[in-house]
């Protein structure tokens, strides 16, 4: 367990150490252990993926590593791509080891008369209704009261980029510093997805080239030091 | 796995850009992208980087029977392998249809344009001659894996050194890398690569795409020269038109691209040369950037040292001292002798004694540590000087003679003299034993 100020660097196998006062809890404040993490049959907290262990009060662990390939959980809003069309359902590719499939009655207004226009290849924003380790997943594109609120098809003159899952989550962070200084550098229409996808739409294609080279290479920079390396960045697009 | 499939908007932003005549990162038409060249510790081994794809090319030899339609020349063989690693799209053990095209091409290049010589690979005319492999891994798959291949292939094969072989009259002799230095493959020139692809009907093209501009390109157009300008292989896929005159450009273009390339191969080919004639480090683990998750400061540790200092002083209280302990020598019979039977050991000291050796020791590897480093020095000088009090007590007469004062050494060596006065009827003889 390497450990430098307050980042604590863990790799698979490594046993965790955690502080006494959480060693021994008692039932009622309970550890929780988040993606990463795995309690052994002693007891002993072990990690299964290598990366930055994660703390939030109370008792809430995980590791953030850099992983792409995506392990869909119930209720993540997810960019999928139309991978192709059946009778009654589309299968969409999230980026997880099998397509999820989506009905087409799974649209804001869809009856079976009036049928979602969606081609292979397009994109869809979703939602997981069903993500199960033995079960195919399920992907909607509306919410329990029967509306889009913002799910749906992504038009297509935006652009697509693959990122990490991790620096879609920063992303999604409330007060992120990379979308405030976004907006300010290439006004943008963003939306991300916890697969690792984000879209952007700009008024013209040069603005969402830029936007995305931004997003590309941000990918590797500490949420504190995005600030000061922002402008380097940008200094590095102008003449891109 | 398969691979992900290309979205619709994807595809539509490459083809809007490319009429515009940008790329999405940010590099002209012609331009390539940065091309990192490494070296393996061992000869023959290369590392490619063309952007974000990595290829990995390792030669390796053998002495083999040649063909019989060609009884003087070597064999050299060429494998390129797209393994999962390097796209999830790519299957393991069954060669796709891609990785077919692409050793073809590579034998073409490669082999069929003569750039290694052959004959010199010959050891005895028919019966036996060496066969040079190359290897090509794909490690990462960014597009145009083919140019990395190529250049891997190309800097591999003059990197390699193979074992050095004599002949004379029947005998063969083969010798290893430490009798002679092994020698260097004949190169005649670097066939090199150019890939091109087009877009918009053959109406625009682009020098060395990238994985998305791969996928969406209509056609492709692949260009083999060395820097003399001689074309070397041309292999047109994708089932695109091209007019006389874009094959011709298209050529125009290789040939500078192909004497950029040969620059950047020979500069790192003389860089190793000189890193390995110098004895800096080279090898792939030095010279490829080092790419950490970990923070950007350093924290200085806090070590605790008091309990090293402690001991240290403990230790160099009790040498003050030196231990007067009586050893006894046994003759047991014409240069043998036996130390010390029926007394307390002296040699092997009780573990919870603080002057143990290991622990001594332990004190000496605090070393380091600024505190320690002079009591440390200190305890030297004091067994040195014990060494002294033990070279003057070997002047008594009876007094069987050690080799030297170090502590650690068991042996005992026993000079003739000294045995011849010491009583046959195995009497005992008083012995100092440095203190330990």
């Amino acid at each position: 367990m390497a450990e430098t100020a307050n980042v604590v660097v863990l790799m698979p196998g490594e046993t965790l150490q955690l502080p006494n006062s959480e060693a021994s809890l008692t039932p009622a404040q309970e550890l929780v252990l988040g993606p990463g993490l795995r309690r052994d049959d002693g007891g002993t907290v072990v990690a299964t993926k290598a990366g930055v262990l994660r703390r939030r009060d109370p008792n809430v662990y995980w590791i953030d590593s850099h992983q792409k390939r995506y392990v869909p959980v119930r209720g993540e809003m997810v960019i999928g791509i139309v991978a192709a069309k059946s009778v009654d359902l589309f299968k969409v590719d999230i980026g997880s080891s099998e397509h999820a499939s989506l009905s087409y009655l799974a649209f804001e207004g869809a009856t079976k008369r009036n049928r979602p226009n969606l081609q292979v290849g397009d994109l869809v924003f979703t939602r997981l209704l069903v993500a199960n380790k033995d079960m195919e997943p399920e992907v909607v594109c509306v919410d329990s009261a029967g509306r889009a609120n913002g799910l749906g098809q992504l038009s297509g003159d935006g652009f697509l980029i693959h990122t990490s899952l991790e620096f879609c989550r920063r992303l999604l962070t409330p007060g992120c510093p990379l979308i405030a200084s976004l907006s300010a550098v290439c006004p943008c229409e963003i939306t991300v997805g916890m697969n690792g996808r984000v879209w952007l739409r700009a008024k013209a294609l040069w603005p969402a080239a830029v936007a995305a080279a931004l997003l590309e290479r941000s990918n590797c920079i500490e949420t504190e030091q995005m600030k000061s390396q922002l402008q380097n960045l940008t200094d590095c697009l102008a003449n891109f | 796995m398969k691979e992900t499939p290309l979205s619709n908007c994807e595809r539509d932003f490459v083809l809007l850009a490319v009429r515009e005549k940008k790329r999405l990162d940010g590099r002209q038409t012609y331009d390539y992208r940065k091309v990192r060249i490494a070296f393996g510790t061992e000869y023959g081994c290369c590392v490619v980087e063309l952007g974000k794809t990595r290829v990995l090319a390792q030669v390796s030899c053998e002495l083999v029977s040649p063909k019989p339609s060609r009884p003087s020349e070597g064999v050299l063989f060429f494998n390129l392998e797209l393994s999962p690693m390097a796209s999830p799209g790519f299957e393991q053990g069954r060669q796709s249809e891609m990785a077919i095209e692409m050793n073809r091409l590579l034998e073409r290049c490669l082999r069929s344009s003569r750039s290694v010589d052959t004959e010199s690979l010959c050891v005895i005319s028919g019966e036996k001659v060496w066969q040079v492999r190359t290897d090509i891994h794909a490690l990462n798959h960014d597009g145009n894996i083919m140019d990395a291949a190529v250049i891997a292939a190309n800097a591999a094969l003059a990197h390699f050194r193979r074992p050095d072989v004599t002949v004379q009259g029947e005998e063969v002799t083969l010798y290893s890398v430490e009798d002679r230095d092994p020698v260097p493959l004949t190169i005649h020139h670097m066939p090199l690569t150019t890939t091109f692809a087009f877009f918009h009907e053959g109406s625009r093209l682009l020098v060395d795409p990238t994985r998305l501009e791969e996928r969406v390109m209509e056609g492709r157009l692949l260009v083999a020269m060395n820097k003399h300008r001689e074309l070397c292989a041309l292999q047109a896929s994708g089932g695109i038109r091209l007019l006389q005159d874009q094959v011709l450009r298209c050529s125009h273009v290789a040939s500078v691209k192909v004497l950029e390339l040969t620059e950047i191969i020979q500069r790192a080919l003389e860089n190793d040369v000189q890193a390995r004639k110098e004895g800096r480090c080279c090898g792939l683990a030095e010279s490829l950037p080092v790419q950490r998750v970990t923070v950007a400061c350093a924290h200085d540790a806090v070590v605790n040292n008091e309990e090293a200092r402690r001991r240290a002083d403990e230790v160099v209280k009790c040498a003050e001292e030196p231990a007067d302990t009586e050893g006894a020598v046994y003759h047991r019979g014409p240069h043998t002798a036996q130390v010390g039977e029926g007394l307390v050991n002296s040699w092997v000291v009780d573990d919870n004694e603080p002057k143990s050796e290991e622990e001594q020791e332990e004190a000496m590897d605090d070393g380091d540590l600024e505190g320690v480093k002079v009591e440390n020095e200190e305890v030297e000088e004091l067994s040195d000087d014990s060494v002294v009090i033990l070279e003057t007590q070997h002047r008594a007469p009876n007094v069987v003679q050690l080799s030297d004062g170090s502590e650690e050494d068991e042996v005992i060596i026993l000079s003739g003299k000294d045995l011849m006065n010491v009583s046959s009827d195995w009497s005992r003889v008083p012995l100092s034993v440095p203190p330990c």
